[in-house]
């Protein structure tokens, strides 16, 4: 999508006063950060939809849901628990889900934000299902065997939620006129995160180099395609492009993810000698 | 999760064809099943109507007070067992909507029936979950209750309330254990995990031996009902098996059940046990647990705010079926 | 309006060889959700490997007060069935 252009740092720079700056040091090497990325934006988008558990507008949509929420809970629990292996120093995938705080989770934010109501929810569905579709595609080729083996399994799953979520974003936007004005606030809230998706930063950039990464920046023509073969069907008007918000992959985010783990993380973080 | 009966007499003879109400009881007595569109007395649709549609609304609000951990419970397994157990509750008030469906009622006139208070649900769900073993304690004692309330529904005399028995026994069997497990580990844990584990025992005792319903002499219509193949214990034969049953695995964790009068008794082979308090019982039934109005504004929430969803999708497939025939 | 959607007759094929079973009913507004509420409802544990969602409206059954007209005359049809042949026991492969 035509987007404005990210926030391009020179080489080298620490980006002193920018709010998506590189971080200056990582703590676990490459291959544990991208694994990072990967488990937390599924964990962080499961723990949202569990919270629409009993609350649905239908009992089978509640269904659907859970069902999406389950298949991101395990995809989660095998990049966590391998993200535990390459770190070396013991941690396993509850130790990185619930004793980490803000600085140290790398999902975008995509999958941070608010359920909102169902529109909005199904919003980011799309938008993210529809990424991490060929993003999973394109990792089923991973050098890595661990990552091929996961993402090989989890593209079937993510399928399945990219089509639910194209199915509810064409009925809400050529549904009723609240209905679409609903789906149209939805898709104008969540666009802004879209860009940080593609974002080639340079951890990125060296695993696509050895072929563990995806080369995420390539992915997105067939994603425009994709999406506007959505909107068309929804008659829903692309929303114009805003400003890109990244800084989730360094671990800056929006004020929503804090709270979110306060919630998740509150037994273990109360109870520290606890086994559950 | 088990539909509290409560009592209402039914007349069911005065007005039905006796002829056809004859054959209707051999054919029940007999252990043949009734089908939806077979003749059956107003009575008995209207009963099991009820009792259906009550076990229902018992399983969809019964996600409340466990989807009220789902977004904290404690590791990663921990989260996927609890959702994938809150969503069979979905699936199983959905198989008991669909089977009460075949009656003759909407699903969406129960829900109105449950939305204005009409229609009631296991007075269990009125109840908070307050920690983490509150979680543990459902699965153990509610679902182990429910088990034993509905694996003999499995052989009713509906058809599809029947098969929607056998699947939900099915489903369910994961249910209790991995509640009995979280328990374990409770009380294996560290003396905070203890405490909350006696606590929740504490809180969940009394009202499981309630789902059970009244006692036998306040149940004017067990007779009728077990007649009819809807139910096949009496409520006090069941509480009785579930006290036997439930006191060597609360001593297995090492937790006291709340009852100075539980002890065993030589003579009659079972535990005697403490009075319950029925008139706790009867408040709950009418609306007054202690959570009883966040669980009915939850659904009610639930419904009304999906209203916009359900509206759109019903638009969109009628403008679709209008192209259709247009073309 | 809070109304609720049409309902809709699920079947599911457990595995391959086998036909269609019913297993219960949905509600949803259209096909494509239908098939996909199916699916969320009746195929969580491996249930099946294939799926049909049909309008109840659009069942038609037989009446039960006809059941004597409909199937009794079926039952003194003895030559249909093969133990109705007697063959001598040293006649094989028939």
């Amino acid at each position: 999508m035509a987007s404005l252009p990210p926030i391009d740092l020179p080489p080298g720079a620490t980006g002193a006063g920018a709010f998506d700056a590189q971080a200056a040091e990582t703590d676990g090497g490459v291959l544990f950060d991208h694994l990072l990325r990967l488990g937390d934006d599924s964990l962080i988008l499961g723990q949202r939809l569990g919270e629409w558990t009993g609350h649905a507008p239908s009992v089978e949509v509640d269904l659907s849901l859970a069902n999406i929420a389950l298949d991101l809970i395990g995809q989660a629990t095998h990049f966590l628990n391998y993200a535990g292996e390459i770190e070396g120093k013991g941690r396993d995938g509850d130790a990185l889900a619930f004793h980490r705080d803000v600085l140290d989770f790398r999902n975008c934010w995509l999958v941070e934000q608010p359920n909102g109501d169902f529109a909005q929810t199904m919003a980011r569905q799309l938008l993210f299902s529809t990424w991490q579709k060929s993003l999973f595609e394109a990792l089923k080729g991973s050098a890595d065997r661990t990552i091929s083996a996961v993402a090989e399994k989890a593209v079937k799953e993510v399928s399945y939620h990219q089509e639910l979520a194209a199915e509810w974003v064409i009925r809400l936007g050529d549904g009723t006129d609240e209905s679409r004005r609903r789906m149209q606030d939805g898709l104008d809230w969540m666009w802004r995160f879209v860009p940080e998706l593609f974002d080639m930063d340079e951890a990125t950039a060296f695993l696509a180099a050895r072929g563990i990464g995806a080369d995420v920046a390539a992915l997105r023509a067939d994603y425009d395609r994709r999406i506007d073969a959505v909107l068309a069907e929804a008659t829903l008007d692309r929303p114009r492009d805003q400003r890109p918000i990244l800084g989730g992959r360094r671990g800056h985010h929006s004020e929503h993810l804090g709270h979110l783990l306060c919630t998740m993380q509150f037994l273990p973080r109360t109870y520290p000698d606890a086994t559950w | 999760m088990y539909t509290t009966e409560l009592s209402k007499t039914t007349n069911v003879a005065s007005t039905e064809d006796p002829d056809k109400l004859a054959a209707f009881e051999a054919r029940v007595a007999a252990d043949e099943f009734i089908e939806p569109k077979d003749w059956m007395p107003e009575a008995y649709r209207r009963t099991l109507t009820r009792q259906i549609s009550q076990h229902a609304h018992s399983e969809i609000v019964g996600m409340l007070p466990e989807g009220n951990w789902i977004t904290r419970a404690p590791s990663l397994r921990r989260k996927a067992i609890l959702l994938a157990k809150v969503q069979d509750e979905a699936g199983h008030g959905l198989y008991l909507y669909s089977a009460a469906e075949t009656l003759g009622t909407s699903r969406e006139q129960m829900i109105e029936a449950l939305h204005s208070g009409k229609a009631k649900y296991s007075t269990i769900f009125n109840y908070p979950t307050l920690t983490w073993a509150d979680i543990g304690a459902i699965g153990w004692l509610v679902d182990g209750a429910a088990i034993m309330n509905q694996v003999p529904l499995q052989r009713t005399s509906y058809g599809p309330y029947a098969r929607a028995m056998v699947r939900v026994c099915k489903e369910e069997s994961f249910h209790q254990r991995q509640g009995y497990e979280i328990m374990m580990a409770m009380c294996a844990g560290t003396a905070d995990q203890k405490r909350m584990a006696q606590d929740a025992l504490n809180r969940w005792w009394w009202p499981s031996l309630m789902m059970f319903g009244p006692p036998d002499a306040d149940s004017p219509n067990t007779a009728q009902s077990m007649r009819w193949r809807i139910k096949r214990e009496t409520n006090d034969e069941l509480r009785q098996k579930f006290v036997d049953i439930t006191v060597p695995q609360a001593a297995a964790l090492g937790l006291s059940i709340p009852d100075p009068a539980l002890r065993w008794n030589e003579a009659k082979g079972g535990h005697d046990y403490g009075d319950v308090d029925w008139e706790e019982f009867y408040a709950v039934v009418r609306g007054e647990g202690p959570v009883a109005k966040e669980r009915i504004k939850a659904r009610r929430d639930a419904w009304e705010e999906g209203a916009w969803v359900r509206d759109a999708a019903a638009a969109y497939a009628a403008k679709r079926n209008r192209k259709a025939e247009a073309a | 309006m809070a109304q609720d959607w049409p309902l809709w007759e699920v079947f599911v094929r457990s595995r391959g060889g086998l036909s269609h079973r019913h297993v219960g009913s949905v509600h949803a507004p259209d096909p494509e959700i239908a098939l996909r509420h199916a699916r969320d409802t009746y195929t969580r544990r491996m249930e099946g490997i294939s799926l049909w969602v049909v309008p109840s409206a659009q069942i038609v059954a037989s009446d039960p007060a006809d059941d004597a007209a409909m199937f009794d005359p079926a039952a003194d049809k003895v030559y249909r069935h093969p133990t109705f042949y007697s063959i001598p026991d040293d006649v094989t492969h028939i």
